[in-house]
């Protein structure tokens, strides 16, 4: 009985391969970008938990200073019977040296994997040996490389004294790991090494939360995609039902129960989504490697986080794929399967539109749209990154739900003022259609709003972050020296051939409880004419330089609720908040105060970077002396041009991905409603038959399909404008605020909107083509044949 | 007549209405036996489909009793009247109802291997009897009306049923194609030996059959 059942229902799809295609297409386009986002995320979540079990990562308790800590320091620790482990960071040749040393280093903290065989003589000798990451390049100036397991990408261990070589920082270290419990007989650690204070180390944990918004962004996106795929998925399984009502019938007629039924079509139902999941897994691997690069590049430019530009295939995560493809399938099947369980035996079994909505379920997803926007609603009260989220989740939903009733009024009202038959009938077909293009137009809103949305802030972001550049950077070139020593001979040999010198001091320091930057300025028009205040109180410049208040970041500002007035302690000193700044593409908080202030606050810190003002036409020159005279690394000057250059293309790349899975989603809408176009044109037959027998042409009627695909293309565009308008305004004045503290100005951008309106009829047009070129070669002997089924 | 292969007693059965339930079987009462032919007619609306949906196990009756042999059919819960569908009693519709997908041959066993008793060489016969034989490998719309019922048949008889109802099976086709139907249908239901009660309109093929009931407003006329 069962074989012979499933053979029956299969035989559907062997039968009707086009709708098996796009069942298939849709859930597994659904079903790749979905895990392709997830393979990203899981990547970069690999690469931060690589990064968490490394010494680098700070998970022991540290001793640090507000500089370098002299070698000493921790030979006399060492010697009163603290157990410490010297570790010196720093950054050679792209690479993030780590100096170690492996003896007085607790074992979990040594690279994982990696274990003691990789540790042996030539780690500690000469030259010495660096660990990294397999696939690392490593250039030839620095010692040979070994790979290991377990190294965080882009990272390079080294014993203490190679790293002290490589990094020319002969006798200092950056921090003294904790490694265990101090002899009893030890006198504390203040009295040997007073600057030094005990920090927890919590960086992985900043990095999570730091990247967290940047892939909760990834995820929204993927789901949205996932969504707009789901609606080719429950247009194709709607309608494979549809069309065999009569075969379900047939089946229960001769014998067959409802619950074997029911469970063959579960079962047909999770071969399918588990043949679409696993083309779905693999696309979504080819979508994860091709965007994969730009996401590492992202995260490291903005926000330094290490992650590897490769994929790799991990069980959780195509096991995941699987599951969201047929939990995917569930949802679409959902419906049909609960109409097929309730179908009574004798009922007609004549396919009917299976969308055919009646007034009632039309009027019935128009209260459901108003629900969306209700928790839309208090979501927005709420407030917070999630529930910004659910915001643009509810805005864009019940948009969708709402558009089939939308369109049948204007359908309708156009319908009533139609001049002569010929229009009568466009519009009141157009009508009959709408039901089973719905779907495919509610994918299409999604993808059209999620365009305008995301391009408007884009743009808007683009518009601002130029803007603001030009203001940020006005100096013409900066430069930082390698050691104070130098950095007194630069300032000597720069004397007579700048306009002005402005030493720039800073420290890692927590702010508002929170890791921040706290940066020395120095008093000059160059910071209180063109630095970009956002608010303000009198006379701010004029505090800051004289030491009494500080400004912060917007960042800063909007997360702990700081404005010009409030107070913040600063190093152990209350301060006054004189202003906010803005300060795109920084994610951390930041405070600036006058550089005496801040040498006041941090003494020690050398004076090592400047910002110089001169005459632009000699940066050229002036760039090649100070390269040549003093042997600067290519990053230690910076001009002006090369930062805006650098700073666009980190923006550029930020929002690539974003970009990419945009064009993917109005790809897979597009797709969507070529599917319903050709699958409902096979039920057109009937409707268009009389018409036909009334003297209309085939070419005429052809020339009506596709233009009523057109129309209907255009109506959704312009339903789709308020819709994107208001996302993108959620997205720059919420999700941007809550995601990385940041606010924009919403810009309108018509010609953009324009494109995209040419290129959704284009779509539309393109889609219609063919079931139009069908429909006009349609033979005349088959829509007779409609007359002949009629008796 | 010996003990029936089927006795209807008193069946009852309404459906509802905006004004009240509207009553379709007041009291329907009669037997048939074992290879009996037995024509239902009557005017539209007299109850005769709903009559031989309950008989058939597709419906339920309201009130009074249905037996097929030892079996009492009104009793039966939805798994009991499947597996009497599937193997005892076998409908042939108006509409045919083929299985679209399935070629013809798929088609014609369709049913006896639901019911596990395929039987390859009994289909074989009954195609080759049908005029089959050459469309096997075609689709049900690739054939006429005609043809299409006489898969129907085939199908139905393919199961070896003790019992046959027919709801106008010559109801979509032409008088001289309906005919050639009929008498295949009443051969071959001959020689399995099965009854078959068939509701029709039509008065010709009333007559070929050995009984006639007429039902009149829910009553044996």
């Amino acid at each position: 009985m069962i074989g012979a059942t499933l053979r029956a229902l299969l035989s559907h799809w062997w039968r009707r391969p086009f709708q098996l295609v796009t069942l298939m297409v849709g859930l597994a386009t659904a079903t790749a970008l979905w895990s392709g986002v997830q393979a990203i995320n899981a990547e970069a979540r690999a690469s931060y938990d690589r990064a968490a079990t490394t010494l680098a990562a700070g998970a022991r308790p540290r001793l640090v200073a507000d500089g370098p800590i002299p070698q000493r320091t921790y030979i006399a620790l060492r010697r009163a019977g603290h157990d410490v482990s010297p570790v010196l960071e720093g950054s050679a040749a792209g690479l993030r040296i780590i100096g170690i040393d492996p003896f007085t280093l607790p074992p979990d903290d040594l690279p994982q994997d990696t274990g003691a065989g990789s540790i042996g003589p030539d780690f500690i000798g000469e030259p010495g040996q660096l660990l990294v990451a397999p696939g690392t390049e490593v250039p030839d100036s620095l010692p040979p490389a070994t790979e290991a397991e377990g190294i965080p990408p882009g990272a390079a261990y080294a014993d203490i004294g190679t790293a002290q070589r490589v990094l020319n920082r002969p006798g200092e270290l950056s921090a003294l790991i904790i490694a265990g419990p101090s002899s009893m007989t030890a006198p504390p650690i203040a009295d040997i090494a007073p600057t030094l204070r005990r920090t927890g180390g919590t960086t992985t944990t900043d990095v999570s939360r730091l990247t967290g918004s940047f892939h909760l962004n990834l995820t929204a996106f993927g789901f949205l995609s996932f969504a707009v795929g789901l609606f080719i998925v429950r247009g194709a399984i709607g309608l494979a039902f549809e069309q065999r009502r009569g075969v379900f019938r047939t089946l229960r007629a001769l014998g067959l129960p409802r619950g074997t039924l029911l469970a063959l079509l579960s079962a047909e139902l999770l071969i399918l989504s588990l043949v679409a999941g696993a083309i779905g897994i693999a696309l979504g691997y080819l979508v994860a490697t091709l965007l994969i690069p730009d996401v590492a590049a992202t995260l490291r430019g903005l926000y330094g986080a290490e992650v590897a530009g490769e994929l790799t295939l991990r069980p959780a995560w195509w096991l995941s794929g699987f599951a969201i493809a047929t939990l995917g399938t569930a949802i679409a099947a959902a419906a049909s399967l609960w109409q097929t369980a309730r179908m009574p035996l004798l009922a007609p079994a004549n396919p009917r539109a299976w969308s055919r909505a009646s007034a009632q379920a039309l009027w019935l997803q128009a209260g459901a749209a108003a629900l969306c926007l209700a928790v839309a609603a208090v979501a927005w009260g709420i407030g917070g990154l999630a529930a910004g989220f659910v915001l643009l989740g509810g805005l864009l939903l019940s948009a969708a739900l709402a558009l089939p009733l939308i369109l049948r009024i204007v359908l309708r009202a156009a319908s009533r003022t139609a001049q002569g038959p010929r229009a009568q009938w466009f519009w009141a077909d157009a009508e009959q259609q709408l039901p089973g293009l719905s779907l495919a137009l509610m994918a299409l809103l999604l993808a059209l709003a999620a365009n305008i949305g995301v391009g408007t802030m884009v743009s808007s972001f683009r518009l601002t972050f130029t803007g603001w550049l030009d203001q940020r950077l006005a100096a013409e070139l900066n430069l930082r020296a390698e050691t104070e020593v130098q950095a007194d001979e630069i300032l000597a040999f720069l004397g007579p051939r700048v306009d002005a010198i402005l030493p720039i001091r800073s420290t890692e320091l927590p702010l508002a409880g929170a890791p921040a930057q706290l940066v020395g300025v120095a008093d000059h028009p160059t910071y209180s004419e063109t630095w970009p205040l956002i608010a303000r109180q009198p006379d701010t410049w004029e505090r800051v330089n004289a030491g009494d208040a500080a400004l912060i970041n917007a960042q800063l500002a909007r997360r702990n609720d700081l404005w010009p007035g409030a107070m913040l302690e600063i190093a152990g000193r209350d301060m006054l908040i004189a202003g906010v700044y803005s300060d795109y593409g920084n994610p951390r908080g930041e405070a600036m105060v006058g550089l005496e202030r801040f040498d006041t606050l941090f003494p020690d810190i050398p004076a090592l970077s400047f910002s110089l003002r001169l005459d632009p036409a000699g940066i050229e020159d002036l760039t090649r002396d100070l390269r040549d005279r003093f042997d600067l690394p290519e990053s230690n000057i910076m001009d002006q041009a090369s930062v805006k250059r650098a700073s666009l293309a980190i923006f550029e790349r930020t929002f690539t991905v974003t970009g990419a899975l945009n064009v993917l989603t109005l790809g897979v809408a597009g797709l969507a409603i070529l599917t319903s176009l050709l699958t409902i044109a096979t039920m057109r037959l009937p409707q268009l038959a009389p018409v036909w027998a009334l003297g209309f042409t085939r070419r005429r009627l052809a020339m009506l399909d596709l233009g009523r695909a057109v129309m209907l293309a255009a109506l959704t565009f312009v339903l789709s404008l308020p819709v994107g308008i208001a996302l993108a305004w959620v997205l720059l004045s919420v999700i941007n605020v809550e995601a990385f503290g940041w606010k924009l100005p919403l810009r309108l951008f018509p010609l953009d909107w324009l494109r995209l309106l040419v290129l959704s009829l284009l779509a539309a047009a393109l889609a219609a083509l063919v079931p139009a070129l069908r429909l006009a070669r349609t033979p005349p002997s088959e829509l007779l044949k409609v007359f002949a089924h009629e008796r | 007549m010996s003990t029936p292969l089927l006795s209807v007693r008193d069946l009852q059965k309404s459906f509802p209405a905006a004004d009240g339930p509207v009553p379709v079987l007041q009291g329907v009462t009669f037997d048939l036996a074992a290879g009996q032919t037995l024509a239902l007619t009557g005017e539209s609306g007299s109850g005769k489909s709903t009559l031989l949906h309950i008989v058939g196990g597709l419906d339920t009756a309201d009130g009074g009793a249905v037996r097929l042999g030892e079996t009492e059919v009104t009793a039966l819960d939805d798994r009991g009247r499947a597996a009497l569908r599937r193997s005892r009693v076998s409908v042939v519709f108006q509409q045919f109802n083929l299985i679209p997908s399935l070629d013809v041959g798929a088609n014609l066993a369709f049913q006896a291997r639901l019911a596990g008793r395929h039987d390859p060489a009994w289909c074989d016969t009954l195609a080759r009897r049908l005029g089959l034989a050459g469309h096997l490998s075609k689709y049900p719309e690739q054939l006429s009306g005609g043809q299409q019922q006489r898969v129907a048949i085939g199908r139905t008889l393919a199961v070896r049923p003790e019992l046959v109802l027919a709801d106008e099976p010559t109801g979509n086709l032409d008088e001289e194609t309906g005919s050639r139907v009929v008498d295949l249908m009443l051969e071959l239901v001959a020689e399995t030996g099965a009854a078959l009660l068939c509701v029709t309109h039509s008065t010709a093929l009333a007559s070929r059959m050995e009984r006639r009931l007429v039902l009149s407003r829910g009553r044996v006329a």
